[in-house]
């Protein structure tokens, strides 16, 4: 089977003034991967996603996502789901959950016009996607962080797209609900065939869930499972000195790499 | 009630309630999209085509309207592809465009002009052809946002995730700067340019104290815009206090009430305990 490529990047720069965020960056995400990228702070993982969604115009370099550029034009066609960082969005601003799962729909429904019942139907679909049916009349405020973390998976997934971006989305979520997200994720992308890319700092979790790793600070240091990237050595490189990671089992232990 | 047989009153009245509505639809975006200070700089740009008015010896309105427009446009290109912050670029034109009332109205030697009126507002002096100004602009504004109410809502919610959904958010964005500059114009003459401000903020932040819906925040802050403007119209009238001024300290008032009588604060009780 060839498979084909859900986002290409060939040679990436961006440059924040004279700071490098991303330098020379080349990596291949397959149609149906499920992608962890990890990476310290600072480190540029979310300028590649904006690289990627198009909202941030490399230096040099070419994307390409499912063989188009990700300009506005490419957004419109409403291919790729995109869940912020938590902190990003005002959670006091006076709208319902489902107001909030229907803007999800708007790059489909087009300018001028109003949301249609079909429209509704698909909005109510995603949040029972993500179990949040129940909430869909309450406010964004009255809800837990986990909980608007799934009503913005639940608007990504609302533009039926074919990629789904994921910033840092267990941030603030506790041990157990992150455990249940990514059950949530790898849930979703079986049902509906979704190549998922997860931004996070939490190996971890984050490396027994997910098919592939991409460590990335500035530059992309490997692409491959994550057997492959813990047992690699890489991680030192990737996060200079020490590295610690909570490793994932019933018991929560740590782990720390040696190195001299 | 005999006052409203006086054609002027007439007049004020009908502009009061067109402006009080115009200004809280705006108004509405401006709170929750945090444009006040924006909306400061627009409204105080306005002195200066005003005072260009008079020195060209046009409609004074009718030279503000470009003017602030054009201020608009540029204090947000300014701040979204610029160097500098927003609010640096807005003290920056606030400022300049003001300096440049003053010097206008300084080179039109041995003329004394009434600008008092222009900057607090001078209601009883509506004319009929200002009405259907405030008339055209006002409409034309709550058309727009009527036409693109779901873009302008998502937007202010979330600009970025609009971006992504597609939606052209600059141009949306500039469309609002103008919609605000159209605003103030169109209430200079009722509470004037340095009131105006308060017309765009408050009746919205008092509505936003009431409400967790977007269209319900809309129509109570419509409601306060139209009793502060009624409201500070008679108030004014009957105990001789200066009109613009009234409206808005009624306005302050409603707020007031509303911010005392919030049910946000419970709500956050009950989302903290549970």
């Amino acid at each position: 089977m060839i498979s084909r490529s859900a986002i290409s990047l060939e040679d990436i720069w961006v440059y924040y003034g004279e700071t490098p965020a991303l330098k020379a960056i080349d990596l291949d995400i397959e149609d149906g991967e499920f992608l962890g990228l990890i990476g310290p702070n600072g480190g540029g993982k979310t300028t590649l996603i904006k690289v990627i969604l198009g909202l941030l115009k490399p230096d040099r370099g070419r994307v390409t996502v499912f063989g188009s550029p990700p300009d506005r034009l490419g957004r419109a066609r409403g291919l790729i789901g995109y869940v912020p960082q938590r902190n990003q969005s005002d959670w006091n601003f006076p709208v319902s959950v489902l107001d909030v799962v229907l803007m999800g729909r708007y790059g489909r429904i087009g300018l001028f016009r109003r949301p249609s019942a079909a429209d509704q139907a698909v909005a109510l679909k995603s949040l029972e996607a993500v179990q949040m049916q129940e909430y869909a009349r309450r406010h964004l405020a009255q809800l837990s962080g986990g909980q608007q973390q799934r009503v913005m998976i639940a608007r990504a997934l609302a533009g039926e797209p074919r990629l789904l971006l994921l910033d840092e989305p267990a941030a603030g979520v506790d041990i157990s609900a992150e455990e249940q997200f990514y059950e949530l994720l790898r849930e979703l992308k079986e049902q509906h065939g979704l190549t998922i890319v997860v931004v996070t700092h939490d190996i971890a979790v984050v490396s027994s869930h997910v098919e592939k790793l991409a460590c990335l600070n500035q530059t992309l240091y490997i692409h491959a499972s994550p057997e492959e990237v813990l047992t690699a050595g890489t991680l030192q490189k990737v996060y200079g000195c020490e590295v610690e990671l909570l490793a994932h089992g019933r018991i929560p232990h740590r782990v720390v790499e040696e190195h001299e | 009630m005999d006052i409203l047989e006086y054609a002027f009153m007439q007049r004020a009245l009908i502009a009061a309630v067109l402006v009080g509505m115009v200004c809280s639809v705006i108004g509405t975006y401006v709170v929750l999209k945090k444009l006040a200070f924006i909306g400061a700089g627009i409204s105080h740009s306005a002195f200066g085509g005003v005072a260009l008015g008079y020195l060209l010896g046009v409609s004074p309105l009718g030279i503000a309207l470009p003017f602030s427009l054009a201020t608009a446009m540029v204090i947000g290109w300014v701040s979204r592809k610029g160097r500098i912050s927003e609010d640096t670029a807005i003290g920056i034109f606030f400022a300049g465009t003001m300096a440049l009332g003053v010097l206008f109205i300084g080179l039109r030697t041995g003329y004394n002009v009434d600008l008092f009126g222009y900057l607090f507002g001078s209601i009883l002096s509506v004319s009929s052809s200002d009405i259907w100004i405030i008339l055209g602009l006002g409409l034309g504004v709550i058309g727009v946002v009527l036409l693109l109410f779901k873009e302008f809502f998502f937007v202010s919610f979330d600009e970025e995730m609009a971006a992504v959904s597609g939606l052209p958010v600059e141009r949306l964005y500039f469309l609002l700067l103008g919609l605000m500059a159209l605003t103030v114009i169109v209430s200079i003459k009722i509470v004037g340019i340095i009131l105006v401000e308060a017309l765009l903020v408050i009746p919205a932040a008092a509505a936003f104290q009431l409400t967790r819906n977007f269209v319900r925040m809309m129509l109570l802050s419509v409601s306060f815009g139209v009793v502060s403007g009624v409201a500070g119209l008679f108030i004014s009238y009957y105990v001789d206090l200066a009109s613009g001024a009234t409206i808005v300290l009624t306005a302050a008032v409603i707020f007031l009430l509303c911010f005392a009588l919030s049910p946000k604060r419970r709500w956050r009780r009950i989302q903290a305990r549970g």
